[in-house]
């Protein structure tokens, strides 16, 4: 594609399909969103500018800051049980172990089941357990805590365990010889050697349970739909109920939302900065 | 050493199967629970661990009432409907995309590429309301508009993978082809698309798990008239919050079956294609 005329005659069949596509579904209503979330509006038609109120609102009530601390606290519970799980499984998977590949398929499955099953099988089973001391799995805001955290653990712990593997693998054999020479200890061949190398998968891991954690909606919305009262209600489905249950609050909702878009933009950008500075070259 | 390190290997292989009957064992007990009376479900005695017997067993019930009660089949086929059309759409336009604004360098194209990796950290959350209301609008709210919604919603992913893929092929491949007098179509889907197989299996593999599973965008967009597999389970959860147990257990076993028969069957490009996507997501 050497001229101009010719480059922009084939922009209309290769770009502007998707660039149309992207510019409805996503675009176009991220910036009205940005726009709404200083309006009071009930439909897209009907905004009135009220400045930063939307934005004061949310720290009136503590809903918000709620759900936001409860998801930070799940967050950090799930990173690192999730993490600790798949590496270890990993570990033990790429040490020619009988049966490798059929404990990779099995590990890996759950990663396939969407988040409203997920929830729903696992409100039975967990409720199922309680309630054999009169408990209820909405009864007490630790026991959704820890549900939470065992979905997220059985969805994600295959995934996270497929890339350390990857990562390992990919660990130099003679690096690891020469380790071995020298008479380095299997842990320290272990803490010296192979976790400095896979900090890469380290990296994609944290970042993808954090931002999977911090998002999540689903399974919390088929697990326990918030209860009890508002105390297991995560961010998202903070957004989503203050949007769609309470009325003549979209505004807040939306501004709840930016807030959200910031806070997932930021963690996401400082970590990956954060953590590839720690990467080693082989 | 060597019969030290067997009998660890051998621990590690009870503690692996362990695991690996845990990881199982909730899909078990949802089968088994599907042919059961609700009744035998919860309270004392961890009843839902105990296989059906003659007083429990209710045969196929479960499964004629939730299907009756939410049209599973009719969701299992938008669901498999929407899937396979954006997934589709989404694989070949987004490679063209992506394609065009790597090998056609401008300030234009690169602003557009930083547009789409911008899109991939932005929540849903954050265009739910304009978005389904815009899609509203412009009559996308049917089982035939939520594809464009959706080609838009993946892009950033899907081009961004692309890009990154087309980068590594050597340029000089598609000049020589261009020499030859093949037009931009020609090189694309003669000489490009065949070294872009493997990428478009991942990008269609992660969008295929994506469009699936997916609750939140369908059911705000199409949701009260066309109902995909999460959309109607969900819906089983009555307006006070009721749920039939019964009905529910058999509803899930019937949504698992078309994603543990499509694991199986092509397990070995799901796990390598998750794998690639995240390495360079």
């Amino acid at each position: 594609m050497t001229n101009r005329r010719k480059k922009i005659l084939y922009f209309i069949p290769f770009v502007l399909p998707t660039l149309i596509a992207f510019m409805i579904a996503f675009v176009i209503p991220f910036f009205q969103g940005i726009y709404l979330s200083f309006c009071k509006f009930t439909t897209v038609n009907d905004a009135k500018w009220v400045g930063l109120e939307n934005y004061e609102k949310i720290f009136k009530t503590s809903d918000f800051t709620d759900a936001l601390w409860f998801t930070t606290k799940f967050t950090v519970v799930s990173i690192i049980t999730v993490n600790v799980f798949a590496f270890l499984l990993a570990l033990a998977l790429t040490r020619k172990v009988k049966g490798t590949n059929i404990f990779r398929t099995i590990f890996f499955m759950p990663n396939l089941i969407g988040g409203i099953v997920l929830g729903y099988i696992w409100q039975a089973i967990l409720n199922s357990i309680l309630n054999n001391w009169d408990l209820t799995l909405v009864g007490n805001a630790d026991y959704g805590f820890w549900g939470l955290v065992i979905i997220m653990n059985w969805q994600m712990i295959g995934y996270m365990m497929i890339i350390y593997i990857a990562g390992i693998q990919n660990v130099p054999a003679d690096v690891l010889e020469a380790a071995k020479i020298d008479g380095a200890t299997p842990t320290q061949t272990l803490f010296r050697i192979t976790i400095p190398l896979v900090m890469p998968s380290f990296t994609i891991c944290l970042f993808l349970t954090l931002s999977n954690s911090f998002k999540m909606f689903d399974q919390n919305l088929a697990l326990t739909d918030g209860k009890p009262g508002k105390e297991t209600m995560m961010l998202a489905y903070n957004i989503h109920y203050t949007m769609y249950t309470r009325n003549f609050m979209e505004g807040v909702a939306q501004a709840k939302a930016v807030i959200f878009f910031i806070i997932v933009a930021v963690i996401g950008f400082a970590q990956l900065v954060l953590t590839r500075s720690k990467e080693v070259e082989s | 050493m060597t019969t030290k390190s067997k009998k660890v290997d051998w621990i590690l292989f009870v503690v692996l199967l362990i695991l690996a009957a845990l990881f199982i064992f909730p899909i078990l007990l949802v089968l088994m629970n599907s042919f059961k009376s609700q009744l035998f479900m919860f309270g004392a005695g961890f009843k839902f661990f105990k296989l059906p017997n003659a007083e429990s067993f209710v045969g196929w019930d479960n499964y004629i009432s939730g299907a009756k009660k939410i049209g599973i089949f009719k969701a299992a086929g938008y669901s498999a409907w929407i899937t396979v059309a954006s997934v589709l759409v989404i694989v070949i336009c987004t490679a063209m995309t992506g394609w065009y604004i790597t090998r056609v360098k401008n300030k234009f194209t690169s602003f557009l590429y930083y547009f789409f990796v911008f899109n991939m950290v932005v929540p849903f959350q954050m265009v739910m309301f304009t978005m389904s209301k815009l899609a509203n609008q412009l009559k996308l709210d049917n089982a035939f508009g939520i594809i464009i919604i959706y080609l838009g919603f993946g892009a950033g992913l899907s081009v961004f993978m692309y890009c990154g893929f087309v980068k590594a092929i050597p340029y000089e491949i598609e000049e020589a082809a261009m020499i030859d007098g093949c037009s931009p179509f020609g090189i694309f889907f003669r000489v490009v698309v065949p070294m872009l197989k493997p990428t478009m299996i991942t990008v269609a593999i992660l969008n295929a798990m994506w469009v699936w599973n997916d609750y939140l965008l369908p059911s705000l967009v199409i949701g009260t008239k066309f109902k995909t597999i999460p959309i109607a389970i969900q819906y089983l959860k009555g307006g006070y919050g009721y749920i039939a147990w019964g009905d529910m257990m058999a509803m899930l076993l019937v949504a698992l079956v078309p994603i543990i028969v499509f694991y199986l069957s092509c397990q070995k490009y799901i796990i390598k294609g998750v794998a690639a996507g995240a390495v360079k997501g």
